[in-house]
């Protein structure tokens, strides 16, 4: 087969042309500059730096609490999900607009109004200080600003499939013998958990990548509660570029897994929905 | 304007959908393509406009080759299956599309243009909708601005695709005489894809029926219908029975009836539903059978009669013969096959 | 979506107050999480009054953080608007071998660290990058000036656009550029008349989404700009260096902006979104009506 099928529209070579010039311009070379930079590194010295016990607490830090926060947020956005498709209340439109806000909000004013809002002083913090919950200043600060970041994903992600699901299976199903609690646990949450699971991966993806809304709220102390992102910028203020690189390479490499997970998820969703 | 297809082939992939396709449509003359679904009608009519380019053969119009001609140039109409009408736009604007994207060199003014898409809106009686957007319109609506809008640049030939496909069956009938009615106005060179024999044989001028990217038959609606070239031809123009036979000296028989066969050994004789005889005596050689089910079909009357060693026998009758005989479920009866298309092994 | 046939109670629908519980839990999480630190911004900002707030923004430092942060959007933005056209055209308009790669690529910033985007371009530009030499020894600077802003910013609003245009025009097909094609009408033509209008829609949803992360990038800035103040800061960054000083009222003063810069863009979003949706209903309606 050739390359491409004939077709009587106009400006392929020229729109692809462009396409690829400028992805590999603006992404393509400069990641591979990462990865050539790396190579400069012998392995023995790359496993030192990125196996090195202040890196390895960050990486535990950054993708333990992003692996909280996505949980979080599968509970709550399928609940919150689930409540805007099904249910109607005054100011439904205003809520779900508000659902993008962590999308629309720059990150680091997510992170100082976190920060002030948790302070042992703040508005919230305050109540829970009594109470002997640290939240600014520890991993619990961490896990809450990455929730706040990775809060659409889920929801977005579940919002359509429960729209599209039509209301006839679970009439089906009802005639079936089938009581409330049985339609959602065997037709409903079915139907939903692809979307539920591509969701969660999103909201991780997003999260162990995330650096704005984290740093003024983490504290960032070495082994508690550094991010490994915030290590990267650490090395690159001390001009160590090499060990910068290592670890950045490490993130580029769970990012692309976490690429390939979601492209598979989505997939298979497809495929569940009986999308051609 | 007379368009010749001269060999043309094109293939997807491993799918060939036409197969050395020649066909001449004469100047004038509304033509149907007429096929099952996958036989490659759409393609041809998209390679005539130059949507779709052949890997092989040749376009002519009027003589000249216009195999290579960009489909902008080729001063086709092409209307749609789903009318792809530029959904942004007025119907007015719609209808003016073709003149307004001329060159300046040869645009007609505004003043003009406002003329000649209120001529045709006139022409395709919807001057009133000239403001709406197509949204706001019922599929008929639809169907006859896209046609508007096809004629709007003077096409030497109009190319219709399904152009009743996607409309109910009252519109539909309404439409089709609407359009044979057009023609016969207007005398442009038109050529239209269905798969719909009845609207095959009522509007068009010649059919050509096509199976698996070949041409079955080109003819008139009585030849095509009256006799078909192949057993395909036969059954796609309507309900058959078939009943298996041998040929004996030119001829071949069925239920003591000898109908004309050509050269062969193994023959399939194909009957309609309304050209079998059915009688309560028996007579010599007639198929014995019981009726099975009898269905009212409006002014029609369809009994299926089983017959031992075969398939169950379709007979259609009209509404007044079943009431005089009384027909009843499990009554025994005789077929007599009144007429019949013979093929044999050889000729299929 | 509607549903307007009317159903019966307990079938398809909970007891009451499992509504009103399950509706309670999803408004106070919303409203702990995204409403609270919204209306905080704000509150911290007017905390000490009008005067000091207005005070905060005009400083020389806060203009020049505007001033370079609309810059930035304005040479990022567009770039990539130009790009997502031409990529969704070919791709959504032609088969061709690779695609589904060329979407993954295209898609590849989203799933890139913030922080691994700037690094990149300092690896690149940086005095000790491939380029920093010869940039050095021509007096270009990239890094800790504005171009490396700039390319940080264009690198992680790269998808924006195209990946809101791919699955519209896919699904919008290309009949109806091929009916002005047929009509006479040559490609740009078809583009500018046909096709354009027919994504507006969806073109200027991306450019809204796009131009909330460039005005509110903070990660990837951070890396490349040198953080020096009036010359290379954004708003995000000045933010950042007035709350580090505990100059909370100018630092929630700047932030505001950005805030109000979120609100307008959700506004507009919903704006888009309902008037898509109204366009799509239209031709729904319409064609159930045949």
């Amino acid at each position: 087969m050739a390359f491409k099928k004939p077709s009587v529209l106009p400006g392929f070579n020229l729109s692809l042309g462009y396409t690829i010039f400028y992805l590999g311009l603006i992404v393509l070379v400069p990641l591979s500059a990462l990865i050539f930079k790396t190579a400069g590194l012998s392995w023995a010295d790359f496993w030192q730096t990125v196996s090195n016990p202040r890196v390895v607490a960050s990486y535990r830090l950054t993708f333990g609490a992003s692996l909280i926060a996505a949980g979080i947020n599968m509970l709550f956005g399928l609940l919150v999900a689930w409540v805007l498709v099904r249910y109607s209340f005054p100011g439904k439109r205003l809520i779900d607009a508000m659902v993008d806000l962590p999308f629309a909000l720059p990150t680091a004013v997510a992170g100082i109004a976190l920060a002030t809002l948790y302070a042992p002083n703040g508005w919230i913090g305050q109540w829970l200080e009594p109470l002997g919950l640290k939240v600014a200043f520890t991993p619990l600060g961490v896990v809450l600003a990455l929730t706040f970041i990775s809060l659409p994903f889920v929801v977005r992600t579940v919002q359509p499939v429960l729209e599209d699901m039509e209301i006839e299976l679970e009439e089906a199903a009802s005639s079936l013998g089938a009581t409330r609690w049985q339609i959602f646990a065997k037709v409903i949450f079915p139907t939903v958990w692809p979307a539920l699971l591509t969701g969660f991966t999103l909201a991780f993806a997003r999260a162990i990548g995330e650096f704005g809304s984290v740093v003024f709220i983490a504290g960032n102390m070495p082994m508690v509660s550094e991010i490994t992102p915030l290590l990267i910028i650490a090395k690159l203020e001390q001009f160590d570029y090499l060990g910068a690189t290592a670890i950045a390479l490490v993130m580029l490499v769970a990012s692309f897994v976490l690429l390939l997970v979601i492209n598979l998820l989505q997939w298979w969703t497809a495929k569940r929905l009986g999308r051609r | 304007m007379s368009i010749e297809i001269k060999g043309i082939t094109k293939q997807f992939g491993a799918f060939k959908a036409l197969n050395d396709i020649s066909l001449d449509v004469n100047s004038g003359e509304l033509l149907a393509l007429l096929g099952p679904s996958g036989c490659g009608k759409t393609t041809l009519l998209r390679v005539i406009a130059g949507l779709e380019t052949a890997d092989a053969g040749q376009i002519l119009f009027h003589g000249n080759d216009a195999t290579q001609t960009h489909v902008r140039e080729r001063q086709v109409g092409f209307v749609f299956q789903h009318y792809a009408l530029f959904r942004h736009m007025t119907v007015f604007e719609n209808v003016a599309f073709g003149l307004r994207v001329r060159p300046k060199s040869t645009r007609p003014s505004d003043a003009e243009i406002k003329r000649r898409v209120h001529e045709l809106l006139d022409l395709v009686q919807l001057d009133w909708l000239a403001d709406r957007y197509p949204a706001q319109l019922s599929g008929g609506q639809r169907q006859r601005i896209a046609l508007a809008r096809a004629l709007a640049v003077e096409p030497k030939v109009l190319l219709l695709d399904e152009p009743f496909g996607a409309l109910d069956t009252q519109v539909r009938k309404e439409l089709r005489r609407w359009l044979r009615r057009l023609h016969d106005e207007m005398h442009i060179t038109s050529v239209f894809v269905t798969h719909d024999q009845e609207e095959a044989l009522e509007v068009a001028d010649r059919i050509v029926v096509m199976n698996k990217g070949q041409i079955e038959q080109i003819g008139t609606p009585e030849q095509v219908y009256d006799t078909p070239a192949s057993p395909f031809v036969y059954q796609f123009l309507g309900d058959v029975n078939l009943f298996h036979s041998r040929v004996h000296e030119g001829w071949a028989e069925v239920a003591g009836q000898r109908f004309a066969a050509p050269e062969g050994k193994g023959a399939l004789v194909y009957v309609r539903p309304h050209e079998i005889d059915l009688t309560r005596d028996a007579i010599d050689h007639a198929i014995a059978g019981q009726i099975a089910h009898i269905r009212l079909l409006g002014a029609t009357v369809r009994l299926e009669v089983t017959v031992p060693d075969s398939e169950a026998v379709e007979v259609e009758l009209v509404r007044e013969q079943y009431q005089q005989n009384q027909w009843r479920v499990g009554e025994k009866v005789y077929l007599t096959p009144k007429n019949a298309q013979v093929y044999t092994d050889f000729s299929i | 979506m509607a549903n307007n046939k009317i159903r019966r109670p307990g079938i398809t629908d909970e007891a009451p107050w499992v509504k009103w519980l399950l509706t309670g839990i999803a408004l106070v999480f919303i409203g702990l999480f995204l409403l609270i630190p919204l209306v905080s911004v704000f509150f911290e900002a007017l905390r000490k009054g009008w005067e000091l707030y207005l005070a905060a923004l005009v400083e020389p430092d806060a203009l020049s953080a505007v001033k370079l942060t609309l810059v930035t959007a304005l040479i990022a933005v567009p770039l990539n608007l130009t790009f997502g056209v031409a990529a969704a055209w070919a791709i959504a308009k032609f088969e061709f071998k690779g695609k589904s790669v060329l979407i993954t690529l295209i898609d590849l910033p989203f799933s890139v660290s913030p922080v691994v985007a700037g690094l990149i371009y300092v690896l690149l530009f940086g005095a000790h990058g491939w380029f920093g030499e010869w940039l050095g020894a021509h007096d270009i600077k990239i890094i800790f000036a504005v171009p490396g802003i700039v390319l940080a910013t264009i690198f992680v609003t790269f998808p924006f656009v195209a990946r809101e245009l791919i699955p519209l025009m896919e699904a919008q097909g290309s009949d109806e550029e091929q009916a002005a094609l047929v009509l006479g009408a040559s490609g740009l033509q078809t583009f500018w008349r046909v096709t354009l209008p027919n994504i507006k829609w969806g073109l200027l949803y991306g450019v809204i989404l796009a131009n909330a992360r460039a005005m509110g990038e903070f990660g990837a800035v951070s890396v490349v700009s040198g953080h020096i103040r009036g010359m290379t800061n954004t708003i995000p960054l000045h933010v950042e260096i007035l709350y580090n000083e505990y100059n909370f009222v100018g630092a929630f003063a700047c932030a505001s902006i950005l805030a109000l810069l979120a609100l307008v863009t959700l506004a507009l979003k919903s704006w888009v979104e309902w008037k898509a949706e109204r366009d799509d209903e239209a031709a729904r309606i319409a064609a159930n009506a045949e």
